[in-house]
């Protein structure tokens, strides 16, 4: 099973990827077998999907302008914002996929934990406060502050649903792999009923809606989490070592699970597929909207620091799981393994970590409440994901593109609800029709051209004086393109998904990522300094102003927007 | 926007002084940031075998591990430390110039 999962990685290709499908094993969710209907879990299940309704039409009531779609008429506070972003960034691939990783392979998963982890201080230290002084609703507003609205637009709002895109058809097909084994029902059923919830939260509840289901679902999972990685230690003495020494005795690997394994092979791989995960993190468009839901720059850093806080400590507790499950699970195959049988591998797949864990430390119950958990979470991030899409498409290019921003609340309002509706189609569609494909590349590819497209027009608009529209836009093209061809031209594409043989990549490295983004900067400095047209020399002159609000907040759009 | 604020702001010297300030201490920590995390990651490339040893004879944690979690909690402490100054220095600081600018 783990062998024929290997082709079949989702999210976990995301993390340190200099091997390829070895190490991938781990972080699994594809390729699952379905398992007897589980009624605990769906209870659990059904009891969260009434309480988020429930806020929903509360949260409806609320949703009356544009404003109060995009951002909660930016009155969430710094504490919640944090959890909610933690809500949308803590995936059910980080908790199941992690610690499956870390039950696989031990050491490699926590490289990936911190990989996840060190996007946070770059968006701490350079974007957050200027992003809530700049912008209103999306990263484009930011990006094209003192630019040519139209091509400036056009591209951020491309790029944004890219990233949305390969992102959402990653979620889609871990969901229905996840649902399908954890509560035994259909695959397409699972992907229905994931897209129907998600279009419910964000068409009705908008921004508000989709804070607090991102807001309970981080409450859960770090509750879950931290009782989990609690029982395990407590079962230790709340000593590492001697979990770490049961670990070792019984894992079939012995004492490599103490040390790093394959999991970074060259260094050029290595800190490409860093930078993507440290400077994607920092592009990703329904992150960066969660900024403009805070009233103030000072309440947009805190909320950052209390989501990195959160992720990092999950990240710690994700570790422990997967150390937890080693010694517990192999304790009683009979319950955990295929067969009963170690060498078969878990039952569901080797990301039934933390679930089989959740089980064998609280019993059914805790298992009825980690896979609604789990759940949960993918609702959260694919609402997010949602959410982020349709402001892309109505305030972007529908009231700044077509209607040169004389759009006024009500059709902005409509269209931000038709895109929804539309976007949970198609995502159930490609949910669908993605089953059987290989889409462990995509995770990683949205993080690359988040960070070789959104992050360097971003970082440049702002923080440039001499940027203009120009260089942007074909900085943030080539950005674009060469994460593309250069992902489908490395092994995890070209190999993996087109079945070419082994070794016939033309790309030799994991991640495009250092290239990329190098070429997107390079690009966007060389161009600028070649525009020297009125248009130039009119964006150049703006940029002090531009300055003194990223810098001060002076003029920022006020908590209800205008 | 008020653009007479603006142009206040623009010529106070505080100001330029203040985002200087700022911006270099963002630098710092985002340095330090980077050297943490790639220095770990080259680490692991380059030399499996230290970071594999054991933290002391008949202990099976190896160093690779508390340097792991260490890189998280660092991270984690590193952000904090810059919203802190920042919620109050540089805060203070920001109201002091739009105080002048307003005042004027």
């Amino acid at each position: 099973m783990i062998s024929q999962s290997t082709r079949k990685i989702l999210f976990a290709t995301a993390g340190l990827l200099a091997t390829g499908g070895v190490l991938a094993a781990g972080a699994d969710l594809g390729n699952t077998t379905k398992q007897a209907t589980n009624w605990v879990a769906i209870a659990m299940f059904v009891v969260f999907v009434a309480i988020t309704l429930g806020i929903t039409k509360w949260a409806a009531a609320r949703t009356k302008t544009a404003a109060d779609f995009y951002t909660a008429g930016g009155g969430i506070t710094g504490f919640q914002n944090g959890l909610a972003i933690a809500g949308d960034y803590m995936s059910a691939a980080s908790f199941l996929g992690i610690s499956g990783l870390v039950f696989a392979n031990g050491f490699d998963g926590l490289i990936f934990s911190i990989g996840w982890l060190v996007g946070w201080p770059v968006i701490t230290f350079l974007m957050a406060e200027r992003l809530r002084n700049l912008g209103k609703f999306t990263f484009a507003d930011v990006a094209a502050y003192r630019f040519a609205q139209t091509p400036m637009r056009t591209f951020a709002a491309t790029g944004s649903l890219v990233v949305v895109a390969f992102y959402m058809i990653a979620q889609m097909v871990g969901a229905g792999q996840l649902i399908k084994v954890l509560f035994g029902l259909e695959y397409t059923v699972a992907v229905i009923i994931v897209g129907v919830l998600m279009m419910c939260y964000v068409l009705f509840g908008g921004m508000t809606a989709t804070t607090w289901v991102q807001i309970i679902k981080a409450i859960m999972l770090l509750t879950g989490a931290t009782f989990m990685a609690l029982a395990v230690l407590w079962k230790f003495g709340f000593n590492p070592e001697a979990l770490f020494a049961k670990a070792v005795e019984i894992h079939s690997k012995h004492d490599a699970i103490m040390s790093p394994g394959v999991l970074i092979k060259d260094p050029v791989s290595a800190i490409s597929v860093g930078m993507a995960l440290m400077f994607g993190t920092a592009g990703l468009p329904h992150i960066l909207m969660r900024f403009f839901t805070v009233p103030s720059a000072k309440e947009a850093r805190k909320s950052v620091g209390w989501a990195t806080t959160w992720i990092g400590y999950f990240y710690i507790l994700t570790f422990i799981i997967g150390f937890g499950a080693i010694v517990m699970l192999t304790q009683s195959p009979e319950l955990y393994y295929v067969d009963g049988d170690l060498a078969k591998g878990l039952k569901g797949g080797g990301n039934m970590a933390a679930v089989h864990l959740s089980n064998a430390v609280g019993g059914n119950l805790f298992l009825g409440f980690i896979s609604a958990v789990a759940f949960a979470t993918i609702l959260a991030v694919v609402a997010g994901l949602t959410l982020s899409g349709a402001s892309a498409v109505s305030h972007d290019l529908y009231a700044t593109v077509l209607k040169h921003g004389n759009a006024d609340s009500a059709s902005e309002l409509r269209v931000s609800r038709i895109t929804t509706i539309c976007l949970g189609i198609v995502a159930v569609f490609l949910g669908i029709a993605f089953e059987k494909e290989n889409v462990a590349y995509m995770v990683m590819l949205a993080f690359v051209i988040a960070c070789s497209a959104n992050f360097p027009i971003l970082f440049m608009s702002v923080l440039w004086k001499d940027c203009t529209t120009k260089g942007a836009v074909a900085g943030g093209i080539v950005g674009l393109v060469s994460s593309v061809v250069l992902t489908i031209l490395s092994a995890s594409v070209w190999e993996a998904v087109l079945k070419n043989p082994k070794g016939s990549a033309w790309f030799p490295y994991s991640s495009p990522a250092i290239f990329s983004m190098t070429a997107a900067f390079v690009v966007i400095y060389i161009v600028s300094k070649m525009d020297n047209s009125k248009q130039a020399q009119l964006e150049r002159s703006l940029y002090p102003a531009q300055r003194v609000r990223s810098e001060t907040g002076v003029g920022a759009a006020s908590a209800s927007g205008h | 926007m008020n653009d007479d604020i603006v142009a206040r702001i623009e010529s106070n010297p505080k100001f330029h002084q203040f985002v200087q300030k700022r911006n270099s201490y963002g630098i710092i920590m985002s340095i330090l940031m980077i050297f943490a995390y790639y220095g770990y990651i080259l680490l692991i490339a380059f030399n499996k075998e230290w970071l594999a040893t054991k933290l002391a004879p008949g202990m099976v944690t190896s160093i690779g591990i508390p340097l792991g979690v260490g890189v998280i909690v660092f991270t984690i402490i590193l952000t904090n430390i810059y919203i802190r100054r920042a919620n109050t220095e540089f805060d203070d600081l920001n109201a002091q110039i739009l105080k002048e600018a307003n005042k004027k």
